[in-house]
This record gives C-alpha cells, sequence and structure tokens, in this order.
C-alpha cells in the first residue's frame, strides 16, 4: 500500500527526520489560511497523487502569496493529474500539500528496501538526487551505493558512514546522517515497509540534511498490525475495479485486451494470461478467485471482470485440487444464472472429479463451452473473442 | 530416493486443530503421510484425528519424536511457530500459510540458516514425495511416483507441471513448492542442489515467475552445478510493470524481474524453456527422448 508524500513526512516528524513545516488541505478555501499558519512569503504546494514526476506534471509550484496557493488549490482539486508514470487518465488529487519554501544547495538521493537476493533491508544512496535513479544507476554506477543492513545490529555507525561518503557528506552533516539513517531503519521495520525513499534528500542553504519528498510503501501483509497506517488508505488513488476486487478478498488486475479471465491461483492465472497470449487474443485482466472457488467468491469475480465494457468473453480456468470440481462447476453455474452473463464463457475444470464438474456444465442449460483441455479452452476463448 | 520427504518422515501439525488443519491432515493421512500429532496451545492431551495434541513442539518432540512439521496458522502466528519449531529442534518446516509479513521473515530467515533448519514456503502448496509421503495442500491424486524433480513459486502452476509429467507416464520424483513471498525460505538454488543429487530425478521441471531475480540466480547455479536437464516455464510474460499479481513477490519493479529477462538467461544457461503453460510436459518428453 502506498502513502501520500504528506502522509510519508508525517511518519518522517514521528521518528524525529527533518521535514518542512507544512499543512495538507483539502478544500481551496483552508488554502490561505494554511500559508498564514506556516509563515514566510514563499510556500511550495504540491498535488498529492500516488505518482512520482509530478513537478514536470504541473502538479508542483513555488508561490510568493496565499492567493496563489488558492488559485492552485482550486486548479487541482478534484482533477487528474497526468504524470509519465500515471496512465493516461492520471490520478485524482484530492489534496494539497502546502510546505514552506526550501533553499537547496545540493540535492541527493536516499532510500531503502527490502533486498530480496541478499535478504537484508539495503540503503541505496546516491550524489546524483532529484533525477530518476535507474538512469544514474545506468549511467554512472559509480555515484551509487547500494548498503545491507544487519538487523541485529541497527546502531550500525559504520554504515551510516559508508553511505555518507558516497553523499559526499562533510563532518556535520554526517553526524546529522548518523541518527536519520537510525531513525529511518526503525521507521522501517517498526511500520513493516517495503519502500522508502527520499528524492530529493537536500543539503540547504545553512549546510543541513533536509527530506524533501518522501515516498513510502507499506507491506500489505502486516496492515493487520498497522491500524494507523491502515487509515492513511486512498481508495481513490486505486483502480476502481481492483478496489472493489480487494475489497471482496480477490486479487485483480485490468489489462488492455478483451478476454475476461477467471483462474483460481496466482500463478495459474498469470499462465492462463500468458496461454491467451500465445494463441493471439488479449487478456482483460488478472484474476485469482483463490484456491476455495466458491459459488460466492465466483460470482462477486463474474461481476468485476463484466464491469471491464471491453470483455467480449470470458474464461474460466480452474485447477481443483483439494476442492471438487463438481462443487465448483454447480458454483460456476449458479453464478452465471445469478449475475445473468450475456457474453459466451469458456469453462476449463481440471483435477479432483473433472468429469462430473463437465457434466455438470454440459447439462445446466446455459451457454458454457466447457473444455477440459487448456490448449483448446484458450483457441476457443480467443476464437469468440474476435 | 527422492528428496526431503518420504516414508521415514514423522510429521507433526502446527495449528493441527484448526479448520484448515483438520482438512488437510485428514488428507494426508489419507494419502499415507505419517503424522505423529498435532500442536494447539491449550489443547494439549486432546486427541484429535487419533492423534495426540500437545500444547507446544517441546511437548511433542519429548513424546513423538517428529522430524518434520507443517505450518497452518494464521499469518500473524507464523513467526512464532516456525522459531518455535525450528528452536526445538525440528529440521524441516513446512510452511503453508499466506501473508506473512517481510518483516518477521527476514527475521525467520537469518534464524532458521543459522540453527541449520530447513524451511520451505511460506504461502506454498508443500512438499510431496508420491507414494510416500505428502505435507501440504496439494491434491495427491494427480501425482505419480517417477523421475521428474518439480520446483515451483506457484500453486496451481504446480499442479499444472505434475498433471501433465503423470498423464505423460514420467511421474515425479519430489515436488516441491518454494513459495510467492519476497523472502522464501528456500531458494530454487537449494532445491536443485537437492535434485542435482538424488539418484531417482532423471530432470527437473522449475516452475518460476516475474518479480526478483531467484530465476536469474538459478540459471547462473544450473551452467555451473547442474548436470541433469532442467526444463523451465516462466508465467507473466503479459503481466504489466509495478502491478503485484497476486503473490506478495510477483512484481515488475523499476523494469527488473520480468519474464523476458529471466526466459533470456535461463537460455542462455542451458535451461530448456517451455514457451508455454500447455506444453510443460511436452517439452520434459522432447527433452528426455533425445
Amino acid at each position: 500500500m502506498n502513502l501520500h508524500e504528506y502522509q510519508g513526512k508525517f511518519l518522517f516528524a514521528q521518528y524525529n527526520l527533518p521535514v518542512s513545516k507544512g499543512k495538507v488541505i483539502f478544500n481551496a478555501s483552508d488554502a490561505e489560511d494554511a500559508c498564514n499558519e506556516i509563515g514566510g512569503s514563499k510556500w511550495v504546494v504540491k498535488a498529492q497523487v500516488h505518482a512520482g514526476g509530478r513537478g514536470k506534471a504541473g502538479g508542483v509550484e513555488l508561490i510568493d502569496s496565499a492567493e496563489l496557493a488558492t488559485k492552485f488549490a482550486e486548479k487541482w482539486l478534484g482533477k487528474r493529474l497526468v504524470t509519465y508514470q500515471t496512465d493516461e487518465n492520471g490520478q485524482l488529487v484530492n489534496s494539497i500539500l502546502i510546505e514552506e519554501c526550501t533553499d537547496i544547495s545540493k540535492e541527493l538521493y536516499l532510500s531503502a528496501v527490502i533486498d530480496r537476493d541478499s535478504q537484508k533491508i539495503v540503503f541505496i544512496g546516491s550524489s546524483e538526487g532529484g533525477v530518476n535513479i535507474e538512469d544514474v544507476a545506468k549511467n554512472s554506477p559509480e555515484k551509487i551505493i547500494y548498503q545491507g543492513i544487519d538487523l541485529d545490529n541497527l546502531n550500525n555507525q559504520e554504515d551510516a558512514i559508508s553511505i555518507a561518503k558516497v553523499l559526499r557528506l562533510d563532518d556535520v552533516q554526517t553526524k546529522q546522517f548518523i541518527p536519520m539513517i537510525e531513525n529511518l531503519l526503525r521507521l522501517f521495520v517498526e511500520k513493516d515497509l517495503c519502500l522508502l525513499e527520499i528524492n530529493p534528500l537536500v543539503i540547504n542553504k545553512n549546510g543541513d540534511l533536509h527530506c524533501l519528498d518522501a515516498k513510502i510503501n507499506i507491506d500489505s501483509n502486516a496492515l493487520y498490525r498497522q491500524p494507523d497506517l491502515q487509515e492513511m488508505y486512498d481508495e481513490t488513488q486505486e483502480d476502481p475495479q481492483e478496489a472493489e476486487a480487494a475489497k471482496s478478498d480477490l486479487s485483480y488486475v485490468s489489462l488492455d485486451g478483451n478476454i475476461g479471465c477467471m483462474v483460481n491461483g496466482a500463478g495459474l492465472a498469470m499462465g492462463t494470461m500468458d496461454t491467451i497470449k500465445f494463441f493471439g487474443g488479449n487478456p482483460a485482466n488478472f484474476l485469482d478467485v483463490g484456491g476455495t472457488a466458491t459459488q460466492e467468491r465466483v460470482t462477486k469475480a463474474f461481476k468485476i471482470i463484466l464491469k471491464d465494457p471491453e470483455v467480449k468473453v470470458v474464461l474460466v480456468n480452474i485447477f481443483g485440487g483439494i476442492v471438487r470440481c463438481d462443487l465448483i462447476a454447480e458454483g460456476v453455474v449458479a453464478a452465471i444464472k445469478e449475475v445473468d452473463i450475456k457474453i459466451p464463457v469458456v469453462v476449463r475444470l481440471e483435477g479432483n472429479n473433472a468429469d462430473l464438474g463437465a457434466n455438470i456444465l454440459s447439462e445446466a442449460n446455459i451457454s458454457i463451452h466447457s473444455i477440459n483441455d487448456l490448449e483448446e479452452a484458450a483457441n476457443k476463448a480467443v476464437e469468440l473473442a474476435k | 530416493m527422492s528428496i526431503l520427504v518420504n516414508k521415514e518422515t514423522r510429521l507433526l501439525v502446527q495449528g493441527f486443530t484448526g479448520s484448515q488443519g483438520t482438512l488437510h491432515s485428514e488428507q494426508s493421512i489419507e494419502y499415507g503421510t505419517n503424522i505423529v500429532g498435532g500442536v494447539t496451545p491449550g489443547k494439549g492431551g486432546q486427541t484429535h484425528l487419533n492423534r495426540p495434541v500437545f500444547n507446544t513442539v517441546q511437548d511433542a518432540i519429548k513424546e513423538e519424536e517428529p522430524n518434520a512439521s507443517i505450518i497452518f496458522v494464521p499469518a500473524k502466528f507464523c513467526k512464532d511457530s516456525i522459531l518455535e519449531s525450528a528452536e526445538a529442534g525440528i529440521k524441516l518446516i513446512v510452511c503453508i500459510t499466506e501473508g506473512v509479513p517481510t518483516i518477521d521473515m527476514l527475521e525467520v530467515k537469518k534464524r532458521v540458516d543459522a540453527l541449520g533448519v530447513r524451511l520451505i514456503g511460506p504461502n506454498c502448496p508443500g512438499v510431496i514425495t508420491p507414494g510416500e509421503a505428502k505435507l501440504g495442500i496439494m491434491p495427491g491424486n494427480i501425482h505419480k511416483p517417477g523421475s521428474i524433480g518439480i520446483i515451483s513459486r506457484s500453486g496451481t502452476l504446480t499442479y499444472e507441471a505434475v498433471k501433465q509429467t503423470t498423464d505423460l507416464g514420467f511421474g515425479q520424483s519430489s515436488c516441491v513448492g518454494i513459495g510467492g513471498d519476497p523472502i522464501p525460505g528456500s531458494s530454487f538454488i537449494d532445491m536443485l542442489k537437492l535434485f542435482e543429487d538424488d539418484d531417482q530425478t532423471k530432470a527437473i521441471v522449475m516452475v518460476g515467475e516475474i518479480g526478483g531475480n531467484a530465476e536469474e540466480s538459478a540459471a547462473e547455479f544450473i551452467q555451473s552445478n547442474v548436470t541433469k536437464p532442467v526444463i523451465s516455464y516462466i508465467a507473466g510474460q503479459t503481466a504489466p510493470a509495478g502491478k503485484r499479481m497476486g503473490h506478495a513477490g510477483a512484481i515488475i519493479a523499476g523494469g527488473k524481474g520480468t519474464a523476458e529477462d529471466k526466459i533470456k538467461k535461463l537460455r542462455e544457461s542451458g535451461v530448456h524453456i517451455a514457451d508455454n503453460l500447455v506444453s510443460i510436459g511436452s517439452k520434459v518428453s522432447e527433452i528426455l527422448k533425445s
């Protein structure tokens, strides 16, 4: 789960990390008060969306009057911001972060991720900040450090000093940096993060380190023990169908094609999409209906798939493991009747009692193409989608 | 031979009396697995499925001498359950549960490695040696004792590979689902080593998917350490970048972990690629008969 910048900075502040004085607003009418409360004569206004590249897209501005803050908020609130990281519809802006202005003398990069290879939390630091780190990695890899952290030794200053060297920090900044790394690590572990990125981490005109941005991704599997973070979930930043599927505990990702897919198991769901493509079709979605594939879940899955107007045919691919295929077939038939599906449905059942399942499907008196062989089933779906 | 589990396996079930634990223990017993008992804190002294229930793994070890455990407890208790078992001296732990926080796994992985314990999973279908022992949730009836070793990050995809190799008459030596999480207890490489050393295994099927670079690391390992033919299928060729495809670990992040890169690397390392899901079995057939 992603957080907004203002939510990330709220966490940063809790962990004594240096962030700008700021205020988030949800109504344009609050902009002026926010500026006054922050004080000063220059502010940065930033549209809050779960995507990078906001500056280039016009979602970040430097302003020198409170009226301009109001204007910016009026311009963006309720609109969609399109950046190079979003799709063509962009992301809805429903909040604006107003911050005091920071005079920047240098931009750096710092992030932390869980590295699957070394099975450690790894900090990534670079003296090149404010830019796409993948480009730096490609063009000047010598400017990047990857520092793995030993979880049994969170107060290891040497790691911080190694990173500080690559960031070319002076002695004073290094002294600020050591507790900063310690606090970021505590935040990472205590809040169950998957990713934490500060781009840029800046050195301001006074020579102090300062976090100018905050990108945070939280491990969804750990939300049960992070109730305060769970409350930060912003459904408007998600694809509406994906958000609705998530509510029913179904894993769904929408794609561009016209063959709807309902599959049990994430791996098989990906494999089914690939198979459709292999035989010349285009999958409309990824959907893992889960191991049990009960009537209730199948019904919900059909409803979600059919919300996509592009879908011309649905391919159901279930490998009945522990669950018997005849029970699944009954669920599928009942779901198709309940949802009143008008487009063709191809069902492939394999595994326990697959024959009984196929019989139930063919006797159901509804238009189902029951095909036991996956290759044939995929080909049928491709043909029907044309 | 086979790997990890066989007739000698004495299995302890953690989360024995819960609904998942009960359902799958029944199926495993029916398959012929020697389940010697289970653990459910607070229910020690009871009998479940005609087997003793213990409060702790320690108690179970004293009475029944299990040499493997399988875990069905909810995700939030998995860390403690795995560590309890590992510290009590169980050397093979299979964790079926999905949804274990990654931070927990960082700690668990370090600990089990230090203790010399082999952990399979979490978020996996388990391990089976056909005809001998089933430690997991896979349908037993699609398996058949034979010569193919199967390793996979996905449950239902493993079943596809199993079904295809059974239908073609090859059967399986053992099948291991290593799980779909970012920090799995065991890697492809760990299992490749075991299959390479196993006489019964004539060829290895490795089913991978997008995300991370476990397949790339495995490719490097295979090139210099595996003499047996390896056939691989990689799922997620049509998956969009930046989206988690069901499994916590199945995500293309920062342009890395694509199916294309994995397939390229595997091919370069001499691995035979099944270019689609339905041709895993026929690819095995082609390689073994050539």
